[in-house]
């Protein structure tokens, strides 16, 4: 019984850490990038504004860090739950 | 060396090095043949997925698909590579753990119906048949381009060798000819990209030259550039601009994440590494890898764009442009190809190029006659870069060798996964459950040859519709098999019925808004509505309408499975196995 209440509590990590990732995800490419750029439009950067630099370089270079500290941080859940692969 | 001679050394090369890994490379199994094993490293099967993914549109045409619009298409980068953040986390471990082979069988299994696994094996076929198309079709424009053979002898060379490491190697064989097929393609793009960056800016790395000072105005690079184009009266590279609008820039950006998810040659991949752990550390090295690529593409598209003004342009847009006679001699190649085309409308021996939809204000006072430079290719901003930055001879080989890279690396990775199709999910699982691991395997080479020849034929006959097929494939794979594979990991109760209505409404409602605004099968005049944004209902763009698929075809799945029984006991016990990596690398290989 304790090994799955574990696995729950296992899966309901997983689930908290997916959402702010997603949250994120959007965050940068639909906010960021498009939908929030005209309010960030005072920012400039290299000869134009930071939502131009989200949507063609920013969002692509965030995905890659949420990925890899995904991987990180569910290694480390694997490990503390016990259901990592030996 | 002749130019032509320096292709085909290239070319040559890079042929032999992935006929030399297909014999290296047999497979012996079904294992080996679907999934390499399981054996591929993750760093690598990442640079395998990057190659998969990226096909010979990206690696010609993305470029100037974004330099063209400028930042409206900026929903191609973020689609194209937003995806891999949906694969990473919601869909990539859990399938590795699952231990399957093709996407169907884990849809099939999951929801324990023949039916739900013939839907999906009918979407997979319909979205890798359309998308093969443009790969083919790719790949001889390629060879006719660089080697100067005819489309169709282009064509077959690649069949040929797609056939060589593909029956052969099957995964295995694809596997390891896609990572040489990366390391040929980046280092071909980026060269030229390194070189086109340092002339403008200074800056060796694109992605910072992007935003870095144009050399020659002493202006950011990007301002000069919406500064040459309202003076030429084209609409300025850093907005907005109609018919794109916020609305469905995100929509579209939403289905291209979820459709790049839901494409099953990118997906299984990721079936081919050791365990559950580095599905997700291989989705990270793909978007690395990819992203090599994605973030250079829109510096050469704007960088080449703002050179190719200045050249016709010296003095600067309000002075007089140059004469035909001293067009640089690149011009005059890449007009033998018709890529380029200019026409002395005025008769007055000058190029004038502007925008005669919206003519500027010296373009009226000096009665021009129209725009001069009447053909301008958008993939003639990867294309002519080298000879643009006049780089030497091998450059061009290289470019010539990377870009079949990329329409073969992908073409091998979606007649993979037809063929696994056809031969484990129809056959073995459905049709003939008796055959063999033996004639398993001849059933995978032989529906492998079928692919290749039907993708060929219709790559030199290309149906009407081949120009369309991007918005079909991502549709149906947003709208069909995302929702069903993320039902079956994160709904543990979600049952057959429901998956099987979900998809068929996805796919349904998708399907016949395409078709609605782009004709029945994209056949000219047999549209109901006319295919401008006035007429699209809520404003939706029928290209952007697989995130609505996905929608309809979540809420239809989860309406069906409120009103009938959840799944039973044992497949909600499944569901709960494939959430933990524990006990990935005993996974059957039925």
């Amino acid at each position: 019984m304790s090994e799955k209440k574990s696995t729950d509590d296992y899966w309901k990590a997983n689930i908290r850490i997916i959402t702010i990732s997603m949250v994120i995800w959007a965050f940068v490419s639909f906010g960021m990038g498009i939908v929030f750029r005209p309010l960030i439009a005072f920012i400039p950067i290299g000869g134009t504004d930071l939502g131009f630099w989200f949507a063609q370089q920013g969002s692509i270079l965030t995905f890659i860090v949420l990925i890899f500290y995904y991987t990180w941080y569910m290694n480390r859940l694997d490990r503390e739950f016990g259901v990592d692969e030996e | 060396m002749d130019q032509f001679v320096i292709n085909l050394i290239f070319v040559g090369a890079s042929f032999a090095l992935y006929i030399g890994i297909a014999i290296w490379a047999r497979a012996g199994s079904t294992s080996d043949f679907y999934a390499a094993s399981r054996g591929v490293n993750p760093i690598v099967n990442g640079a395998a997925t990057a190659a998969d993914w990226m096909s010979a549109a990206s690696f010609i045409s993305m470029a100037g698909l974004i330099a063209f619009v400028g930042y409206g298409n900026s929903t191609f980068l973020m689609g194209w590579t937003g995806g891999y953040v949906l694969l990473a986390l919601l869909l990539a471990p859990y399938l590795r753990k699952f231990g399957r082979f093709t996407v169907p069988d884990f849809i099939g299994d999951r929801f324990y119906s023949r039916t739900a696994r013939i839907v999906a094996v009918i979407s997979l076929l319909v979205m890798s048949i359309t998308y093969v198309i443009g790969q083919m079709t790719g790949a001889g424009v390629a060879f006719s381009r660089f080697l100067e053979v005819d489309n169709l002898t282009g064509l077959i060379i690649a069949a040929a060798v797609v056939f060589a490491y593909a029956v052969l190697g099957g995964m295995k064989g694809i596997t390891y000819t896609q990572l040489a097929q990366y390391c040929v393609l980046i280092v071909a793009y980026t060269i030229p990209a390194i070189f086109i960056s340092l002339q403008l800016t200074g800056n060796p790395l694109p992605q910072l030259g992007l935003f870095s000072t144009h050399t020659d105005s002493g202006l950011p690079l990007l301002q000069k550039l919406d500064e040459v184009l309202v003076e030429l009266g084209f609409h300025d590279y850093t907005g907005l601009h109609a018919p794109q609008t916020t609305f469905n820039m995100v929509l579209f950006t939403l289905s291209l994440m979820i459709g790049t998810a839901g494409l099953p040659h990118v997906i299984i991949r990721f079936f081919t590494v050791p365990k559950v752990a580095d599905a997700r550390k291989s989705a990270g090295w793909a978007l690395v890898f990819i992203a090599l690529l994605y973030t250079v593409a829109p510096a050469v598209g704007a960088m080449a764009r703002l050179n190719i003004i200045t050249t016709i342009y010296p003095d600067g847009t309000q002075n007089e442009p140059i004469s035909y006679d001293e067009r640089p001699d690149w011009m005059l190649t890449w007009e033998r190809t018709g890529l380029l085309a200019f026409e002395d409308k005025a008769g007055d021996g000058v190029i004038r190029y502007y925008n005669d939809a919206n003519p500027p204000p010296m373009a009226i006072e000096g009665g021009w006659q129209g725009n001069e430079l009447v053909t301008f290719n958008q993939d003639i901003l990867v294309l002519a870069n080298p000879e643009i930055a006049q780089l030497p001879g091998w450059v061009i080989g290289l470019i010539a060798a990377g870009g079949l890279a990329a329409a073969l690396s992908t073409a091998a990775g979606l007649l993979l996964a037809i063929s696994s199709a056809v031969s484990h999910d129809l056959l073995k699982r459905t049709f003939a459950p008796g055959i063999s691991e033996r004639q398993e395997l001849l059933y995978a080479r032989i529906s492998m040859a079928g692919a290749i020849v039907l993708a060929t034929y219709l790559g030199a006959n290309p149906p009407g519709f081949a120009a369309q097929v991007v918005a079909l494939a991502f549709g149906l794979a947003a709208s069909s098999l995302f929702p069903a594979i993320m039902m079956g990991i994160f709904s543990k109760k979600m049952n057959a019925a429901g998956a099987i209505t979900g998809m068929i409404v996805g796919l349904g409602s998708t399907v016949i808004y395409i078709f609605l605004y782009l004709g029945v099968f994209f056949i000219p005049g047999t549209n109901v509505l006319q295919n401008t944004p006035d007429q699209w209902i809520l404003g939706i763009s029928p290209l952007s309408f697989g995130a609505v698929g996905a929608i309809l075809n979540f809420a239809a799945a989860y309406i069906v499975l409120s009103m009938t029984k959840p799944a039973p006991q044992e497949i909600q016990d499944l569901v709960e196995s494939i959430r933990v990596p524990r006990g990935a690398a005993g996974a059957v290989d039925h």
